[in-house]
């Protein structure tokens, strides 16, 4: 391997990591801080998948086209969608078992899924890249790398950052934190005077609006096929696992790990490249059974 | 759970014989059914006896252990890859090592994910026992091993007694029936008496404070590897006998959505009781081809995806304790509306 596709590889790696940092922060969130594991939040990198496949036509229509006006718009749709949702489903799942979360929302996936069936079909889809960063930059002499591909990271990277700004230099971060710690925390949050219900709505919202936004942005690379949430949802569990449940710090850090083993593992092991990943999952859990960066 | 605590000794005495008359009714019912149906029915309750074993299984760690396994679906598709191929292409193998041989391969393999997954707990072991079984898919759907995305194809059923009884062949579905009706029996009985045995005694107390029965002198661990792995072997069973039964196996079989829906039947059926996740089985699969008769459905029958999924969550938010709660469920509702209204009268006097 020379130093140009090696170069390539590690900015696909830190790519894929980053994306799937941006599903696994809020399956993360949303179990830190409202306990419920959700297993339809892949479905949400989907919704954003088809919502940048179909709203082009309607956003044309409406507003002149542009990506980034479909951007928009999916994201005020995705914001809309985790509220409602929030408030029409998953705030009846906080004092139920684990078990049972984990069946109701497996029923939602379900229903997710058919609802886009019938609303869009079972095609595969490809998503144009934006004319304003359809081109590649030259790396060595003969390689080139696609200017979007960058633009993904940079996207990941600068809402990562939003969040870390978020977490810590602000008032609703730092009731996210209080509230993030552990089942009791939430009546002491309570007592001290925050709304307690107002805070979950948010963090859901904004958990979904992230997950459809990596949907949206990963659209032009990945295209949009059906059952594309799943695979991400369980390399994201993955991701969860091995980064210590709740911790935004240890998603960041495993799922760039795991952006470097998959993507290396494809070039390197082609055959086993679907295992590797579980098997450094394996081993980590071996050496650390709570995550990397989680105490006790 | 809490319903048993609150029974007294009358009632349990009552509900014990209940449940032995009905789960002896529900197995001399199935007994008659080829004797009834056409050779539809009897293909269809062949197969959901193969789901009743494979979510007796789960049970065994879900209802009895309280060890939530999301990949459970693995084991079941171990034992029918294995099947596959441990059969001697041209000679049909017996079916006297075949089985358990396929039940020993899907033990082994769940005796490594249980070594290590079962340092785990609560939700970490949810997705890490769906991570392992996620790897199992891999590897048959990317490795020549597997066949890929087509799966394996294979004419030969295995032999019963060739010598003996040259007649007896699984080809025929009768004797396919009854086959797997006595593996199903069997599963039933050795669970119900193992959960009534000391170790059992020992799973439900890990069930219900692992942490108490600890304290008191267990070492929980072992216990807890035992049953992932038995439950495996009985996973791997049901597996080999769904290819015995279909001569096709695939990368589906190992997926998690059948993990989820193996947990569905359970649910469904109700937690905690070897005849819920019998009930459970049955449910699942008959609202399964409810949901896809295209004689009720019509065109949106493709679209079954829709209602099972609505259906799932109103089973999962109106029944806590499943179907075999239900009876329970309606009388302590009863109770509570026959006490209010006692209360109300009571109170009137004092105000």
């Amino acid at each position: 391997m020379d130093f140009a596709t090696f170069l390539i590889q590690c900015l696909n790696a830190l790519q894929y990591g980053l994306l799937l940092f941006l599903v696994a922060s809020g399956l993360t969130l949303i179990f830190g801080i409202m306990g419920v594991i959700n297993l339809a939040h892949g479905s949400f990198y989907m919704i954003g998948a088809y919502m940048a496949y179909a709203l082009a036509a309607p956003v044309a229509a409406a507003f002149g086209g542009g990506f980034f006006s479909v951007l928009l718009v999916g994201l005020v749709l995705a914001v809309l969608l985790g509220y409602v949702l929030e408030w029409a489903f998953f705030s009846y799942l906080y004092e139920r078992e684990h078990l049972q979360q984990v069946l109701m929302t497996y029923g939602l996936i379900l229903v997710f899924e058919e609802v886009r069936s019938l609303l869009v079909g079972d095609d595969v889809h490809g998503v144009p890249i934006p004319p304003l960063l359809n081109y590649t930059i030259n790396l060595g002499s003969t390689m080139t790398y696609p200017v979007y591909r960058l633009f993904i990271s940079g996207v990941c990277l600068a809402l990562a950052l939003g969040m870390y700004l978020v977490f810590t230099r602000t008032r609703l971060g730092m009731m996210i934190r209080a509230g993030s710690t552990g089942s009791f925390q939430r009546e002491m949050v309570q007592s001290l005077g925050i709304n307690i219900q107002f805070l979950y709505r948010v963090v859901f919202a904004a958990g979904v609006a992230i997950a459809v936004l990596a949907g949206m942005v990963a659209a032009p690379v990945s295209s949009v096929y059906p059952g594309m949430g799943n695979s991400v949802l369980i390399v994201c569990f993955v991701v969860v696992v091995i980064g210590g449940i709740g911790s935004i710090k240890g998603a960041l850090a495993a799922a760039l790990l795991i952006g470097v083993v998959d993507t290396f593992g494809k070039v390197l092991l082609p055959q086993a490249a679907g295992v590797l990943v579980y098997v450094m999952m394996a081993l980590i859990l071996l050496w650390r059974p709570n995550g990397l960066f989680k105490a006790g | 759970m809490n319903g048993m605590n609150g029974m007294n000794g009358m009632s349990v005495v009552d509900s014990e014989r209940g449940k032995f008359v009905f789960t002896a009714l529900v197995f001399m019912a199935l007994a008659l059914v080829p004797f009834v149906g056409g050779s539809f029915t009897v293909d269809l309750v062949t197969k959901i006896m193969i789901f009743a074993i494979f979510a007796l299984s789960l049970e065994l760690l879900v209802g009895s252990t309280g060890l939530v396994c999301f990949g459970q679906a693995a084991f079941f598709g171990i034992g029918a890859y294995a099947t596959l191929l441990l059969m001697p292409s041209g000679a049909p193998a017996s079916l006297w090592w075949l089985l358990p041989a396929c039940i020993a391969l899907a033990a082994l393999y769940a005796l490594l994910v249980g070594a290590l997954s079962l340092r785990t707990q609560g939700v970490y072991f949810i997705m890490v026992t769906l991570a392992f079984a996620q790897m199992a898919y891999y590897v048959v759907h990317d490795t020549p091993l597997g066949g890929g995305t087509d799966g394996i194809y294979l004419d030969d059923k295995p032999t019963l007694f060739p010598s003996l009884l040259p007649g007896l062949e699984l080809r025929d579905p009768l004797v396919l029936y009854f086959l797997i009706w006595l593996c199903l029996a069997a599963t039933f009985v050795l669970l119900a008496l193992l959960l009534r045995s000391r170790f059992g005694r020992a799973l439900l107390g890990i069930k219900v404070n692992e942490q108490r029965l600890r304290a008191a002198g267990f070492s929980t661990y072992p216990y807890k590897l035992a049953a992932f792995t038995l439950s495996g072997g009985i996973a791997g069973a049901a597996g080999s006998l769904f290819a015995i039964k279909d001569g096709f196996v695939n990368p589906a079989l190992l997926s998690w959505h059948f993990s989820g829906a193996v947990l569905i039947m359970i649910i469904l059926g109700g937690l905690g009781h070897l005849r819920g996740a019998l009930v459970g089985a049955f449910a699942f699969a008959l609202l399964q081809e409810f949901f896809k008769s295209e004689a009720i459905f019509g065109a949106f029958a493709k679209h079954w995806h829709l209602g099972l999924g609505i259906t799932i969550i109103l089973c999962v938010a109106l029944m806590p304790h499943g179907l075999v709660g239900l009876p329970a469920q309606w009388r302590e509702r009863r109770a509570r509306r026959t006490a209010g209204m006692r209360a109300v009268p009571a109170e009137e006097p004092a105000s």
